[in-house]
Formats: C-alpha cells, structure tokens, sequence
C-alpha cells in the first residue's frame, strides 16, 4: 500500500563504509583542512620533525663512535695483553732532589718469567720507548721512537702501507733502520717517498724502509674515555707518532738510561723496557692470564711501576658503555617524542573545539561517530607522519653534513630511519585517539549551536 | 485512499535536566505530516519549537512518546542508526547556511552522499544537478565565503536535496538574509514543494507562515493551534 517513497530499507544501520574510496576521500579533506592553517600545522610538526632527526642523527653518532672505539680496541689485538712501564707516582716528589737516576718498569727478566712460567702465552713482544724529535732536512716531529722486535706489526695488527718491516738480521745486526707511521711520514716527507730516505735523530741516521698505518693509542686504561678518544682518531693520531727501529738499535743508540731537560732540570730514568706484549693462544685465557701476570710482576715489587692494558676488556667495556649510550640516547629521544606528540594533541584538541560547528553539521548531515573519529584521527597521523619523513630525511642528512665538515665518523643503521618514522606515526595514532573521541561524542545539537 | 504519514508523533516529550531543575520542553506533542505537506511552526521563544525540530530531525531522542518517520519507530534506535537516518531520509536547512568552510560549492553539496559510502562520481554528478537546480552551476568550485548570503542558502538547500529526503527541516531559513535574498528562497521552497517535497520550516516570520499550508503554534512544549490555510 505504501508508495515507493515510503518503502524504505536503509532504516537499520548501513554498513561499515570504510572502503578504499572514502578512505583516500577523508585524507585528502584531512590535507585540505591542515593546509588551511598552515603554519599551525607546521609549528605543530616541529616537534615530530626534530624528535625524530634527532633520533636518527644521535644514534648515527654514537654508532659512529662506538665504531671507531671499537676499531681501535681491535686493532690492539683481542688475543693480546699489553703491559707498560708507568713511573711509580709517588717517586715524583723525592726524584727532583736525587741526582741518580730512578730506576722502574718492566724489565727482560720479567719477561722472561712470564714465558717461562705461563702455559698459554706464545710470543712476547718487548718494546722501548723514547720520546725525541724526528728530523729531515728541517723538517721535524715530536715522536714516540719505538725500539721493537721484527714481529711487532702482526701482533698489533698493523697495516704496512708501503715498504717493509724491519727483518730479524736488522735487528741481530743493530742497523740503524727505521719504519715509519702514515701520518708522520706525510708530514716528514710531504714531497718524496719515505722509503729509502733518511731520518735523523739527535746525531743518528736511521734509514727508511717502511711505512705502516697509525697505531690505535693504547693509553685507554679507561674506558670511558675509549669512546670519547674515538671521536678524536685523528688528533690521537697525530699526538702518538710512532716511529719503530730494531730493539737492539734502540738499546744501543739510546742506552738503558733516559735524561730528561726541562726548563732548569733534568731527570734520568732508568728503564728496561717501556712496553711489552704478551699474545694468549685462547681468547677465553685471556682475563686469567691478565690477572696471573699483574699477581706474578706484583710480587716482586715495592711499588706497581707497571700497567696492563688487555684489549679484550676495553672491547667488553666500549660495548657496555654503547649499550648505556643507546639507553640514554633511547630515553632522550623517547621524551622528545612525547613532547612532539603532546604538542600535537594539544593543537589537535584545541583545532577540535575550534571545529565544534563543523562537527555538528556533519553528524547532521548523516556522520557518525566513527566517521568523525577517523576524520580527526587521519589529521592527525598526517601531520605526524609528514613529520616524521622530514625528521627522517633532516636525520640522514645530518650525519652526512657531520662527517664532512666535523670530520666524525657516522653510521646510520639501517633500521633507526624505518623504526623512527613508526614511532612517529605511532604517536599520531596514540596522541590522535584521545581529541577524536572527544570530538565524536559531541552532541550534535550542542555542536551545531556552538559559535 | 488515505495516503500514508511521513511523519507521525504520539505522545512526544522532551525533559531536560538543567542542575537541579527540570524542563519540560515538550509535554505530549501528537502531530502527524504527510507527504507533500508544507508546514510551519510557530510560537514564541523558548515554546519548544526547536526541541521539536531537534527530535524531527533525528539530532536528539525524545524522553518519552513515538517518532515514526514512514512508519518507523525511531524513538529507540542508537546514535549509529539515527545518523544513518539523518544522511538518507531527511534534509536539513539552517539559519546560518552550515557550510563547511574548507570545502567548495560541490562538495559542501555532496557531503551526505559522502556519508553514505556513495561512489565519488556519483556523488558529483547529482551534486552538480542539484547546484544547477538551485542556479549555482557557475560557483561549484568557490568556497562558501566567496559566496553570498542566498547563495550560500541555495549551497545549503541543494545539500538538503541530494539525499532526495522524505522531508525537508528547516530552522529560520531566512533569518539571516535580506528580503529579497530571502523571497528568493522561499521561491525554492515553494517550487520544491509543487514538486511533491514536505517542508517543515520553524519560523517567527508571519510571512513565510502565511505562504504555507499549515500553521502550528506552540507554546509552553504543546500545541496550542493547527490551522490549514
């Protein structure tokens, strides 16, 4: 009886019309309501954007540093356990005074116990070091003179850049030859190849056969600061210039007793050997034997006049202070999204009541709830996930822009991008719900009597 | 034959609770309207006439009494529902125009069909028909504050069209217009209604009640008269 008019079947509920189409129809009226205020948005993303740069660009280089930290560590040799003589501390005040020479450090004794009372030891690099300057021409470095044996370069994992090491007869027949580090051969020989020139050293020419790469500093007893020197590879670098002759050279020409000038004093000391390496076979050995060598050289001291460097325990301590990096740099980043993110929600919230009307002629117009929910809800993970992207694109950029004019190594994992930019969407979802609902369970009425 | 109600109130009440005192704003309104009807309603302020308007057009539930909107209860049906209804059955012109600033003349037009999952074709060619309908084929593509106040009224109208609704509310339609923008509309009206539409327009103008066909007054939340001219 009724006319077509009146029969009706849409009266239950139609539904869910969360298709492709509306979906692609409400992010671009979400486009369209953000690009009508403009720089609220854009000052409403800031936040996001330097949240997630900052994320991005901080673990690039931390990651960076820690890379060259733990480079450095392992190119002392994870087998090895270096020991080094250390003037005792409390010797500083007494010897101004003496006029005989302080006598301390390792000696070849030492080592020789060492070899022959420790089983899984197998070589044993013994090394003098004496500070002087390095001359060509008129040309001159302040350099560590390393008197070393012909082996010394494999158990520092040293890359020999052009030339050779100095061989077993050089050293039997105390030649007066010498092997150079890269940057110390660049600044001797800015002009022609090292190798087969001449150096000078006080009135001693020592002949160049080699050149090898710079060795990681070795004065990380303290891991700290392994991170930080790692940022610094090349000031470090050129502080220890090293140059390496014949231990037996070095015995010779520079006798066992060192004298120090200084502005009206001088200092003697009296020293076997500045450095020793002792390589273990099994990495596993290689804290016990450290602790049985510090026990055995303790035993037959008044005073510790020796330190242990044992690569292998940097390498675990840069990896636990990386770990305590990534934590803080974790957290750092955390809060900044938290603030980017409340400050979304803040102008969402208020952009919310500002739209009051708005909202109400859409529930009158046939919206409902959960079309208004999406609606708020898609502004908002727009406006942090364009956010995001330019925080991603800003964070890889940076570290590029820090590599080159800062000189620092950076590394971006590939993963900080993809799991920043989630995160930053993750906030839109998460600081979106709360305005949305609010604007969903508006009562129409209300609204559409908002002014 | 007696041709059906569209619209068919019994009993119909509306007690707000504002702090501690309670108000009736309706108290038992029976009416019923049936299609093609032309109706306005009257009284003065605070009579309850917006209430009334309010629950015809589904944005608020009555306390107490029955809606049936073609024969269908709606008292009782949830916020979903009624949205539902709002978006396919009825049509709503305000006193303000309600245009969303953000979008153009066609999509302002659009919107319901927009809510009712509608294709995006579909949804622009009828709301270009109906823009031609209202004489603003030349405006599709302004925003509504490039408008005029009776464009922005004839935006509005054919919004409330597009759905093709069983009855067209209207609350003070020319209110904020000057007379001529204003006969302008009631033109509209009128002719929509030669058409076959059922307009309910609430209104203080004596004017715009004499066009219609039927006058109710109300006061105090009931009907005090209902008159055909």
């Amino acid at each position: 009886m009724s006319g077509t008019r009146l029969d009706f079947h849409v009266f239950a509920a139609p539904p869910p019309r969360v298709t492709y189409s509306y979906m692609k129809r409400t992010v671009r009226l979400g486009f369209r309501s953000l690009w009508m205020h403009r720089l609220r948005s854009l000052l409403t993303v800031l936040g996001i954007v330097f949240g997630v740069c900052s994320v991005i660009a901080m673990l690039a280089v931390g990651e960076g540093a820690s890379h060259e930290a733990q480079e450095q560590i392992r190119r002392l040799g994870s087998n090895n356990i270096i020991l080094k003589s250390i003037k005792p501390p409390d010797d500083e005040g007494t010897s101004s005074r003496r006029t005989y020479a302080i006598d301390y450090g390792l000696t070849y004794d030492d080592l020789n116990r060492i070899r022959a009372t420790i089983p899984g030891v197998t070589v044993v690099v013994p090394g003098r070091i004496i500070r002087q300057y390095v001359w060509h021409i008129s040309r001159r470095v302040d350099c560590d003179i390393v008197g070393t044996i012909p082996w010394y370069p494999e158990m520092r994992k040293l890359n020999l850049v052009q030339g050779r090491f100095f061989t077993i007869e050089e050293m039997d027949k105390i030649s007066n030859v010498c092997v150079l580090c890269e940057p110390m051969a660049a600044e001797l020989f800015p002009m022609d190849p090292p190798v087969g020139n001449t150096v000078r050293v006080g009135s001693a020419y020592y002949r160049v056969v080699g050149v090898v790469q710079a060795e990681a500093a070795t004065a990380t007893a303290n891991p700290a600061d392994a991170a930080e020197k790692g940022q610094e590879t090349t000031a470090a670098a050129g502080a220890s210039h090293r140059m390496y002759i014949p231990l037996s050279a070095a015995k010779h020409r520079f006798g066992e007793t060192l004298v120090k000038r200084r502005s009206g004093s001088f200092e003697a000391e009296k020293v076997e050997l500045h450095e020793a390496i002792v390589r273990v076979d099994k990495q596993e050995e290689v804290l016990d034997i450290a602790a049985i060598i510090t026990e055995m050289l303790q035993r037959e001291r008044k005073k510790k006049d020796f330190e242990l460097v044992v690569p292998l325990e940097l390498l675990r301590q840069a990896e636990r202070t990386k770990q305590i990096f990534n934590v803080v740099l974790g957290s750092i980043a955390a809060i900044s999204l938290l603030v980017g993110g409340i400050g979304i929600m803040n102008i969402m919230l208020a952009t919310v009541t500002e739209r009051t009307r708005e909202i109400g002629i859409r529930r009158a117009l046939g919206a409902r709830r959960h079309d208004i929910i999406i609606q708020f809800l898609i502004e908002t993970v727009i406006l942090s996930c364009s956010g995001g992207l330019v925080g991603v694109l800003l964070g890889v950029a940076i570290p590029f822009a820090i590599t080159r004019f800062a000189n620092m190594v950076t590394i971006i994992t590939p993963w900080s991008p993809f799991i920043a930019f989630s995160i930053s969407a993750l906030i839109g979802v998460m600081f979106g719900i709360y305005p949305a609902f609010r604007a969903a369970n508006m009562d129409p009425v209300e609204a559409l009597r908002h002014e | 034959m007696v041709e059906p109600s569209v619209i068919e109130l019994e009993g119909l009440s509306k007690t707000y609770a504002m702090g501690a005192v309670r108000v009736q704003a309706l108290r038992g309104v029976d009416l019923q309207f049936k299609q093609g009807e032309y109706v306005s309603i009257m009284g003065p302020s605070g009579c309850g006439k917006s209430t009334l308007l309010n629950l015809l057009g589904c944005l608020d539930r009555p306390t107490s009494g029955k809606y049936l909107l073609g024969g269908y209860d709606l008292s009782q049906l949830d916020d979903d529902a009624l949205s539902g209804i709002r978006g396919a059955r009825l049509g709503f012109v305000f006193q303000s125009y309600n245009l969303i600033p953000q979008l153009t003349v066609i999509e302002n037009i659009g919107i319901p069909l927009y809510y009712q999952g509608r294709g995006e074709e579909e949804t622009l060619e009828r709301a270009a028909a109906l823009a031609a309908r209202v004489a603003l084929t030349d405006r599709l593509n302004h925003r509504p504050f490039e408008l005029s106040g009776g464009q922005q009224q004839r935006v509005a109208i054919a919004r409330a069209l597009v759905n093709d609704p069983l009855v067209i509310l209207a609350d003070e339609p020319t209110g904020n217009l000057d007379s001529g923008s204003g006969q302008e509309i009631l033109e509209i009206f009128d002719e929509l209604n030669k058409q076959g539409k059922t307009f309910i327009i609430v209104t203080h103008d004596e004017h715009i009640a004499a066009r219609t066909m039927r006058v109710i007054c109300l006061r105090d939340g009931q009907v005090v008269s209902d008159v055909w001219n």
